[in-house]
């Protein structure tokens, strides 16, 4: 951003002529969303239902990763549900539909990011407090979705070892926001030449104390670890 | 793109507010952008020029006030800037912080109103 300007502070002159008058509003402009975002949020709290949002780049892993958490729940009978964006198709709602949890598919034709009132108009009918998990799965995106609050109790990002070291630190604006870090397809990370502390210490740099897990589906490496950090969570947290 | 959906809210909340107060146009919107915010400013008013057609904001001159990350040092007691925001540790000691006080605004700050009539 390089054309800064000061904030103009001139007062209101109702009797002017030309005079302009200024409203210092100094409103959040997602506020619309912030306010349903919040409404969901003491929604989720009051069931005692812990909401999990993902977010990622395409391709990192999220609905395999995903699948591989709501398999796992749905085995030991804890009562989980999940909503996944994608641009087109509801190919990722039959895959993690699967698992046996009830799954919907927001398709955002085009949007780079789910919103608020996506999601909520996605629960329509669920029973929340019959829920202990709800995991919403975000575009695969690492910028646009950084900005929406969509009511979450938990937002995790997730990078894969393919993707570079040095990710987060092209993209702290997401896991600076982020709860809990996530490396996924730790499987493959002598193939890419991964370089493990490197991208732990980048994590740390841009947000310093997150959790992190290193995880393979494939494997089954870091999902008991995952596992018990989500069962460490309980609804009616705020983060 | 995500800042034309941005733009969008931004034009709604700003034309509500120029309604509520009686205002016909918006001479000037200024916007309080922090650096963490990922929004990037040209995109934005690229996108702007876009949804404000045919709104009160059509004239309206668009003011972005850009804001540096701020974090709290626990080791100095104090807040700093941050140079880069690659690394959340104060400049001048070096201790780890996560504790940020600014850098995440994505604000309108203030409406300037045009006391001039629709035509």
């Amino acid at each position: 951003m390089s054309d800064a300007q000061p904030i103009e502070t001139r007062s209101t002159q109702p009797g002017g002529n030309q005079t302009p008058r200024i409203l210092e509003v100094r409103t959040k402009i997602l506020k619309k969303n912030d306010e349903i975002a919040r409404a969901m949020r003491a929604e989720f709290a009051a069931a005692g239902v812990v909401v999990v949002n993902l977010v990622s780049s395409p391709g990192t892993g999220k609905t395999a990763f995903l699948k591989e958490t709501l398999t796992r729940l749905v085995e030991g009978r804890i009562p989980v549900a999940a909503v996944v964006g994608d641009l087109e198709t509801n190919n990722d709602a039959r895959r993690l539909a699967a698992s046996g949890a009830p799954v919907r598919q927001i398709m955002t034709h085009g949007l780079c990011h789910l919103e608020a009132d996506m999601v909520q108009a996605h629960l329509e009918g669920w029973d929340l407090a019959a829920l202990r998990y709800l995991f919403i799965e975000n575009v695969g995106n690492l910028v646009c979705p950084t900005s929406w609050d969509l009511g979450e109790s938990l937002r995790v990002a997730l990078l894969s070892v393919t993707e570079g070291e040095d990710k987060p630190l092209k993209y702290p604006g997401l896991f600076n926001t982020a709860d809990v870090a996530v490396i996924t397809k730790i499987d493959l990370a002598e193939a890419c030449d991964f370089n493990r502390d490197l991208l732990r210490a980048n994590i740390e740099a841009v947000r310093p104390g997150i959790p992190v897990f290193e995880t393979s589906v494939k494997t089954g490496t870091g999902i008991d670890e995952w596992m018990t950090h989500l069962f460490s969570r309980r609804g009616g947290q705020i983060r | 793109m995500h800042e034309l959906s941005i733009a969008a809210s931004l034009v709604e909340l700003a034309s509500q507010h120029a309604a509520e107060h009686g205002g016909a146009r918006v001479a000037a919107i200024t916007l309080r952008i922090g650096s963490l915010s990922s929004v990037h400013a040209d995109a934005l008013r690229f996108s702007f020029d876009i949804v404000r057609e045919g709104t009160p904001l059509e004239e309206a001159e668009l003011r972005i006030v850009a804001v540096p990350v701020t974090v709290w040092c626990a080791t100095c007691q104090t807040e700093r800037e941050l140079p880069v925001v690659q690394r959340f540790a104060c400049p001048v000691c070096d201790a780890p912080t996560a504790d940020i006080r600014t850098g995440r605004e994505l604000d309108l700050e203030s409406i300037e109103l045009s006391e001039a009539a629709l035509p």
